[in-house]
This record gives structure tokens, sequence and C-alpha cells, in this order.
């Protein structure tokens, strides 16, 4: 089985990174994005019946730094 | 008085750090490696040193967080033994919740790489014995993710209880309440993004950071 992990920064946590991504994106003639926010998105391939809590326990204890970032796990058949 | 630096795959800091404890203490510091999981009996003072340990992967720190040492590091700060993580090894030190907070990406994108002036916050520290309070001082920093942050009510905390040791004069990173450095609640782990260990002789150009381990080995030898 798979899981994709999404890790994003909480809301009213600077993102440099997006802001650069805004401002190229503008420098390319894209009007009217108004916010950019960057994440990362880490699949995990996984032995057949690793328990939802197991995927919850790698996120917080490592994927995700639940001081300034959120994760959504979505499991893939 | 014994030390020890601890080494992970990326650390380039650690034999300056190395250097600045032998000439504090007089010994030479153990050097150990992220995969032991044991320090020196009788430990005094461990080191966690700069760099871009296992590359920055995942999130600066978060990796060597996780690795054998920390857990014994862990222990050992809990029993009272003193930890100074400069740089990435404050970046370490939050992500393995030693200390509150998390070092985020620099708010202006760049990497900093130069000389800072910076505000001496608390003078009572052990780390800041030799300093007085509101002493100006610079140190160099070199960092792309030395945004201090953390939740409003933590900041509060950290100000009420005077453990915010160093303060930008500059604010180079977009820190919030403009935070270089931060002790924990037992007063015996500080992190800190600027170099104290880059100005200790007079062949670095400058000395400011010299007061800090002097002071905290004196304090550390009239403890015991």
């Amino acid at each position: 089985m798979k899981a994709r992990i999404f890790v994003t920064l909480k809301g009213g946590v600077l993102d440099p990174q997006g802001r650069a991504i805004h401002h190229a994106l503008e420098g390319l003639g894209f009007d009217g994005v108004n916010d950019v926010r960057a994440g990362k998105l880490i699949e995990l391939d996984l032995a057949d019946g690793t328990s939802d809590e197991d995927i919850d326990a790698m996120c917080r204890k490592l994927l995700a730094n639940t001081v300034i970032e959120n994760y959504r796990i979505e499991k893939v058949a | 008085m014994k030390s020890a630096v601890i080494v992970f795959p990326g650390s380039n800091c650690d034999r300056d750090l190395a250097v600045a404890f032998e000439a504090a203490t007089g010994a030479k510091p153990t050097m150990v490696w992220h995969r032991d999981t044991a320090l020196p009996d009788d430990i005094d003072l461990i080191g966690v040193p700069g760099g871009f340990s296992y590359g920055d992967y995942l999130r600066s720190g978060a990796m060597a967080a996780r690795s054998p040492v920390m857990q014994a590091v862990a222990q050992a700060a809990d029993r009272g033994v003193f930890v100074l993580g400069i740089c990435n090894g404050f970046q370490v030190l939050t992500e393995s919740g030693l200390l509150p907070g998390a070092l985020l990406r620099n708010a202006g994108g760049h990497f900093v790489c130069r000389d800072v002036a910076l505000t001496v916050e608390n003078a009572q520290s052990a780390f800041t014995s030799r300093y007085a309070a509101g002493e100006a001082i610079s140190y160099p920093v070199a960092h792309h993710d030395g945004n201090y942050f953390a939740d409003d009510a933590t900041l509060d905390r950290l100000e009420g209880e005077g453990r915010i040791a160093l303060r930008y004069a500059e604010n180079v990173n977009g820190s919030a309440r403009n935070i270089a450095g931060i002790l924990n609640d037992k007063g015996n782990v500080l992190g800190m993004m600027p170099h104290p260990e880059r100005v200790i002789e007079a062949a670095h150009g400058a000395t400011d950071g010299k007061r800090l381990f002097d002071g905290l080995v004196e304090g550390l030898l009239a403890r015991a």
C-alpha cells in the first residue's frame, strides 16, 4: 500500500519560498495570483496492513514539525 | 571538566567548537559520532555544532534530532548537563524538543553570512555570566534557516522567564522578537544562531565569543 503525506506550513508562518515563486509567476506575466504557499509531498510505500496510527505517528515524529507545519495523509490503493 | 562535541554527517563547525571547548576547559573534548548511543561518563558540557547535518534533508536539524546520540543528549540535559547548540545545533535542539519553537527559512530568502550586532538580553545565565545585561556584542552568523518562530504564548513565556539570552540588534533573518538565542526552562541548554566559537582569538579579528566559553566553564567549575 502507498500513502501520500502532504506537509504544508501553517497559516501565519512566513513562506519565503512561496513568495519567491509568486514573484516569479508575476514576472512571467501571470496576473491574478493572490498568494503562493509551497509545501512538500512525501510518498510512502508501506507494508500492507500498516495501521493509520503508525502512519500518523510517522508524521508527528518526523515527517512534519507540528510547531510550524500541518500534514494531511492520503492513502493510495 | 569533561566536554563532548557531537558530530553528525554534514557537521562543519565541530572542530571549531572543539577548539573553543579545549581553550576554555584545558582538555580536549570527546568527539561523539551521531550513531553512538552513549556519552562519556561524568560529562559536564555537550556541544551541538553548526553545519548542515544530513544535508538539511527534510528540515534543517530534523534528521539529526532523531539520531541515536540525541537521545543520550536529551537524557543528559534532563540530568542538568549543560548543552550548547550553535546554528545547526540550535536547529537540532528545537527539532528534538529540547528548546521550544522552530527555525524557519530567513525572511529575506537569502543565506546570511556576516558579523551581526547582538544585545545580551540575559546576563544571569551560566552561558552569559561574563557579559553585562544590555551589552552590545558582535558574533558572525552564517545560515539560511535562522528565522526563529514560536507562537505568541511561547514567546511571551520566554520573555517573562528571562529565557531570551541574545537578541539581534539588527534583525538579519526575520526572527520573532529579534531572538538570536534562547535558554531552556532550567537554564542549562542554550541554542543560538550566531557563532561565538568563530570569535575567540585575536587571529579571528574579534574575541567577543571567548567570554561565553570562559564564563560557562568558570561557572561549571564553581558548581563542581
